[in-house]
């Protein structure tokens, strides 16, 4: 199969000793990001992304992608020792996780979380190999309209599919697509809304707003509830692990149902939050022992983990095969290639081959080095837990503010990242979500130059969104999506019924 | 207000989730207002080619207004006895503790350099606000900002703001 020898050529691409070794640092830094308790899988990209500006391309995204890979090892952790998830999407984690450990039996949940996380971001990247490259021909012989419609699809399913308040993902989104809009108008030249403002004049930097909103805003949230550490210890012997895994094969139908729930939130942006508590939610239901859960049972940490991590890296397939990130940090990565010069989209495949399967042999590689890392070096990240957060707290403050100026080298940025570090602390206090903004700010001058070309195009008719099969169905299925939440509140009862239990309280 | 807290005794409630959640919403919808208003002058009609440069915006804002409308709406008709606590005056305090050197050290960063103010930052904060020994916090602080330096100025190229203390070695 063509696949084979593609992904043959990746590795080649990959092994190298410079790319190898950024891969290992990548790693590293993306565990130690996933274990600290103010920081994530995004806000640790986008810190350290301006480490990526002098390399080429390759190598950026690999040591990257593994910063990702490694923020998600990393933050079952912390769950499972310190009943504090370092990411949103390890809570469901701390349910089973931490009883285990409480039980002595942490060696084993920890060997569970990692093993089921490397199946789950396996399953995950069998899936882009193989159907990345066929969405991504495909894709080329889109235009304008059809490109515009599957950028609405992506915003209005956010809208349908959200969890939360309605009113407050569309004041998240059209914030978001303003400020994408403020400066040069690409299309027409004009300036607009900048108030006469040279700063402004080039726009809004998606980046330094991540930076601001999840990394600065982190800090404010984590110094308001001050974390108080007690943590179980954990060193992982192999004996165990060979216990775990020779238990494993028995929770297939558990593995295969998250990794299935992962992919599919993964590509359409739901996410890697909902997709951990769909896992452990479904995982509880379709159990014989209903009532075991939540006290300690193996199974419990299989079910979020897997769907997490499939989640977390099936997301990078829209990402790749038609340049629309499927999550937050497929969002910065995404960032990240127009910032190396590379124009993300379908051309991608056939103009940046050896970036796209580098990427791709690395997340084979970055997976299993990073299982064999974290299964050996738990001890030494669980202390880093014990360093007090005195400490922690202004180097992240550092970190952020060097991300954010290295950008464009501009000191306005770094006030613009304070001013978003607020803006994000009380977002987040009064729950409007900040995934469907950056996802806005990034897309939303790609949304809009497609739309108007499409105008131009048509000569300003909208009907050329409904002028033939393709581009008609996804306008449809956009407009059903964000009308969704109208169209039936029958719906409603149902999935509460199903995924009721945390939704309750 | 008194806290409806039943366990441990609650610091004072400086503002409820509801205040904040109507003011956020009443500035959202000012900044709606500018903004509709400045792609008004810029233009939000169509000409012969589709859309003129404020158009999208322009509808963009009319939402964002909308829906702030709406959920200013939504929190004085819901009335809900007692609105959760937005933050807590213990809770304000902590968060002050990190906003307030925050600002100092970009104001700071501006005249001394990155690696100077990263340097003060981190040892102040560890000193006042971690009560850490002084000897541990300058150690500490002093070994982050080089290595910084080595990763960012030396081994990776990127160059950060810099003031007398880095020019004084020639850099």
């Amino acid at each position: 199969m063509e696949a084979f020898q593609l992904l043959a050529y990746g590795f080649g691409v990959l092994l190298t000793w410079k790319t190898l070794a950024l891969m290992m640092l990548g790693l590293v830094l993306g565990i130690f990001v996933g274990v600290l308790p103010g920081l994530g899988g995004p806000n640790g990209v986008a810190i350290l992304l301006p480490l990526t500006f002098t390399m080429d391309p390759t190598s950026a995204i690999v040591m990257l992608s593994c910063i990702y890979w490694g923020a998600l090892f990393g933050g079952a952790i912390t769950s499972i020792l310190f009943n504090i998830p370092g990411e949103a999407w390890s809570v469901a984690t701390t349910f089973d996780g931490y009883p285990m450990a409480q039980q002595g039996k942490a060696a084993e949940a920890l060997t569970a979380a990692f093993t089921s996380s490397f199946i789950g971001s396996l399953v995950a990247v069998l899936l882009i190999t193989f159907l990345a490259p066929g969405i991504a021909s495909f894709a080329l012989r889109f235009g304008p309209p059809e490109f515009f419609s599957v950028y609405l699809l992506t915003f209005c399913s956010f809208v349908g599919l959200g969890r939360e308040e309605k009113h407050k993902t569309l004041i998240s989104m059209s914030l978001g697509l303003l400020l994408a809009g403020v400066g040069m108008d690409t299309v027409s030249g004009q300036l607009r809304m900048t108030f006469g403002w040279s700063e402004l004049f080039r726009g809004i930097n998606f980046l330094v707003a991540v930076i601001g909103l999840f990394g600065i805003s982190e800090i404010l949230l984590t110094m308001e509830e001050r974390l108080a550490l007690r943590g179980h210890a954990a060193a992982i012997s192999l004996r165990v692990v060979l216990k775990v895994w020779k238990e494993m094969p028995r929770y297939w139908m558990t593995l295969l149902r998250s990794s299935a729930i992962g992919c599919w939130l993964g590509i359409t942006p739901g996410g890697a939050i909902a997709a951990s508590f769909m896992g452990y939610n479904l995982a509880k239901r379709f159990s014989k022992d209903k009532d075991s859960f939540g006290k300690g049972r193996i199974e419990g940490v299989f079910a979020p983990e897997t769907a997490a991590h499939a989640s977390g890296t099936s997301a990078l397939l829209p990402m790749l095969a038609l340049g629309i990130p499927g999550s937050g940090t497929a969002a910065i990565l995404l960032g990240g290639l127009m910032v190396w010069g590379l124009n993300p989209g379908p051309l991608l495949f056939v103009e940046h081959k050896n970036f796209v399967w580098g990427l791709i042999a690395s997340m084979y590689l970055g997976n299993v080095v990073g299982l064999v890392l974290v299964l050996s070096t738990v001890p030494i990240f669980a202390s880093v837990l014990r360093v007090p957060f005195a400490a922690i707290a202004p180097m992240i403050v550092v970190s952020c503010a060097i991300g954010a100026y290295a950008i464009q080298n501009a000191m306005f940025d770094v006030w613009l990242m304070l001013v978003f570090g607020a803006v994000g602390y009380v977002f987040k206090k009064i729950g409007i979500p900040l995934a469907p903004f950056t996802l806005a700010l990034v897309l939303g001058n790609r949304a809009e130059d497609a739309f108007r070309l499409s105008m131009i195009g048509a000569g300003g008719d909208l009907r050329v969104f409904w002028s033939n099969g393709l581009v008609g169905s996804i306008t449809t299925l956009a407009l059903v999506l964000l009308f969704w939440p109208l169209i039936s509140a029958g719906w409603e009862r149902v999935r509460v019924k199903l995924f009721g239990a945390h939704r309750a309280h | 207000m008194p806290a409806p807290e039943e366990q441990q005794p609650a610091s004072p409630v400086v503002a409820t989730s509801r205040t904040i959640d109507i003011a956020t919403s009443l500035v959202l919808l000012a900044f709606a207002a500018l903004l509709a208003y400045d792609n008004w002058r810029t233009g939000m009609s169509w000409d012969a080619t589709g859309p003129q440069a404020g158009y999208f915006p322009f509808y963009l804002s009319l939402v964002l207004a909308g829906a702030s409308v709406y959920g200013i709406a939504k929190e004085i008709i819901a009335r809900r006895a007692a609105s959760e606590p937005f933050v807590r005056r213990e809770q304000l305090h902590r968060v002050l503790q990190v906003l307030a050197p925050t600002v100092a050290f970009c104001v700071l960063m501006q005249w001394l350099g990155l690696y100077l103010a990263s340097f003060v930052l981190i040892a102040g904060f560890m000193v006042f606000v971690g009560r850490i020994a002084w000897w541990k916090s300058l150690l500490t602080s002093f070994v982050f900002s080089a290595a910084m330096f080595m990763t960012f100025e030396i081994a990776f190229d990127v160059l950060m703001p810099k003031g007398p203390l880095e020019a004084l070695f020639g850099f």
